[in-house]
């Protein structure tokens, strides 16, 4: 039984050939379903890219940690369809860099949370949870009302998601900056700009109610208000499922 | 090339190996270790042949079941709409007083209107629907936009400022801010408001006949003479002790100088008519128990 493995071990060459051969099995268990990656990921002709607010605001949930206590993520379960809506589609993470599924909930899933709430519930909830929610355990996150949003760094931020596959263009990239002051400010002359690049579904609003400046609030808001909006690719998907 | 020679303490085979004197043992692999790989490996390729697993190129292997995650919850969801189809289909067709008037209809519509209210209306209204400031309590007292199970129904269908395009609509002017009112004028309006609950129409008047003057020039347009409201452009009864805001003088000056614009989502994409109907019927029912 064990012939072939004492000749190996004898030879150096045919050993190490041998163990690559073993390896590489484990690799391609993992490259192969990527071959099927057509099948997989949904076409999604209506998607589009987050604007830089909301890019922006979704830098500040990973800052935060918000992954850690919500997942992004509706698994093909009744349940989850019945309380939170149609069932998360692949497509809807294409320009996740990286995807936030997250793997626990502590609190809700929120994969479908834009539009659900205002945007004064929002603010209030971030600022004090109990305020709103009296039985909530979110810690509070007051600081995000008070720090300025950086925006500096945005043309670049953008550049880097067209590196990984995100398809801005260069004008969205020149004009990150005064985007993220646009969407936030619906009576500045830069609110046109956001509307004309980004589709004329993209929430242009005073998301954290204070004119004067654009905050760290105003961004993780904006991302939270278009959370499952990017694409409507999984209602249809589920209302195919209802009228099959 | 298997080396014959025995270890006589052990009984098993050496390896052939020797570094002075101490010869290594070739002690054969325990037998439960090739009963579960053999296992293993039969499961493995049973599952090959009955389950999606392996990729070809561009597609992959259905396998024979089929078995596709998204057919599971398809069935499950079919399942359960026959389930509650006796009960569901009466909501669904039935004007309301019919449907408050079937007690077993009304009990499933308790229990369903419970769950759809706790998971999308409570975290603003309050999970017993007592509101909270700046959310209306939804189980006493009059509503802005109407009390009636219809006009319920069709706030939550269209929302408040909402971006559905048939939205209700109402912005409270800000009469301070925008110059339409004198802060002294506010101060007067607002005693006078704040009072109307507690002293009454006339007992307000007479404490504050100024501020009296004032809204019957500015607010009662909307608010109505005897600032009772009016649920057909939203404006909310002022002369009840009901407050969206807080009934304090403060905020009452607050909303007076810089306008109010609440705003409540739209339903219909995220509910659906059925669910949005069924929310209508329990919150009219929690209403008549909290009279």
């Amino acid at each position: 039984m064990f012939k072939l493995h004492y000749k190996l071990e004898r030879r150096a060459i045919g050993l190490t050939l041998a163990i690559i051969a073993a390896a590489s099995i484990g690799g391609i268990v993992e490259i192969a379903p990527l071959f099927t990656i057509d099948q997989t990921v949904e076409a999604a002709p209506d998607m589009r890219v987050y604007t830089p607010l909301e890019l922006a605001g979704r830098n500040i949930y990973m800052r935060e940690g918000c992954y850690a206590c919500h997942s992004q993520m509706i698994r093909t379960l009744r349940d989850e369809v019945d309380r939170y809506g149609p069932y998360s589609l692949a497509v809807e993470s294409k320009y996740d860099h990286p995807m936030l599924w997250g793997s626990k909930r502590t609190g809700p899933d929120i994969a479908r949370l834009g539009g659900k709430y205002s945007d004064e519930w929002h603010v209030r909830h971030l600022i004090n949870p109990r305020d709103v929610v009296p039985v909530s355990i979110m810690p509070a996150y007051g600081w995000l009302m008070d720090n300025a949003l950086r925006t500096d760094d945005l043309s670049g931020q953008l550049a880097a998601q067209r590196a990984v596959g995100v398809p801005y263009t260069d004008e969205m990239i020149a004009n990150a900056g005064a985007d993220v002051y646009g969407q936030a400010n619906p009576d500045s002359a830069a609110a046109a700009g956001v509307t004309s690049r980004y589709g004329e579904a993209t929430t242009v609003r005073l998301f954290d109610g204070d004119p004067q400046r654009v905050t760290e609030m105003d961004a993780l808001v904006a991302y939270l208000q278009i959370l499952g909006k990017l694409t409507d690719a999984a209602s249809q998907d589920t209302a195919a499922v209802e009228t099959q | 090339m298997a080396i014959e020679e025995r270890d006589p303490l052990t009984g098993h085979r050496t390896t052939g190996h020797e570094w002075n004197g101490i010869k290594e043992l070739n002690t054969p692999v325990p037998r439960i270790v090739y009963f579960f790989l053999i296992t293993t490996t039969l499961f493995g390729l049973v599952y090959w042949v009955f389950m999606p697993a392996l990729p070809l190129g561009t597609t992959y292997t259905k396998g024979i079941l089929g078995y596709d995650e998204r057919n599971v919850v398809r069935r499950d969801l079919a399942r359960a709409a026959q389930d509650q189809a006796h009960w569901r289909d009466v909501v669904a067709q039935a004007d309301f007083a019919t449907i408050a008037a079937d007690e077993t209809v009304m009990g499933n519509v308790r229990e369903a209107g419970h769950a759809l209210f706790g998971q999308n209306c409570a975290v603003c209204h309050g999970v017993d629907a007592s509101g909270n400031a700046g959310f209306p309590g939804l189980s006493t007292g009059a509503l802005n936009w109407g009390d009636t199970p219809e006009a319920i129904e069709e706030t939550i269908r269209v929302g408040i400022n909402s971006a559905h395009p048939e939205s209700r609509s109402a912005q409270m002017p800000a009469f301070g801010r925008d110059g339409i009112l004198q802060r002294a004028e506010i101060e007067a309006v607002a005693a006078y408001v704040r009072d109307l609950g507690r002293s009454g129409a006339d007992g307000a008047a007479a404490d504050h006949p100024e501020g009296a003057e004032i809204f019957a020039a500015n607010c009662a347009a909307c608010h109505g003479d005897d600032a009772r409201g009016n649920a057909d452009v939203g404006a909310p009864d002022l002369a009840d002790d009901k407050w969206l805001y807080g009934g304090g003088l403060q905020t009452v000056y607050s909303s007076v100088w810089a306008g109010r614009q609440g705003h409540m989502p739209t339903w219909e994409g995220r509910l659906g008519s059925l669910n949005i109907k069924i929310l209508a019927a329990y919150l009219d029912d929690l209403r008549k128990a909290r009279p």
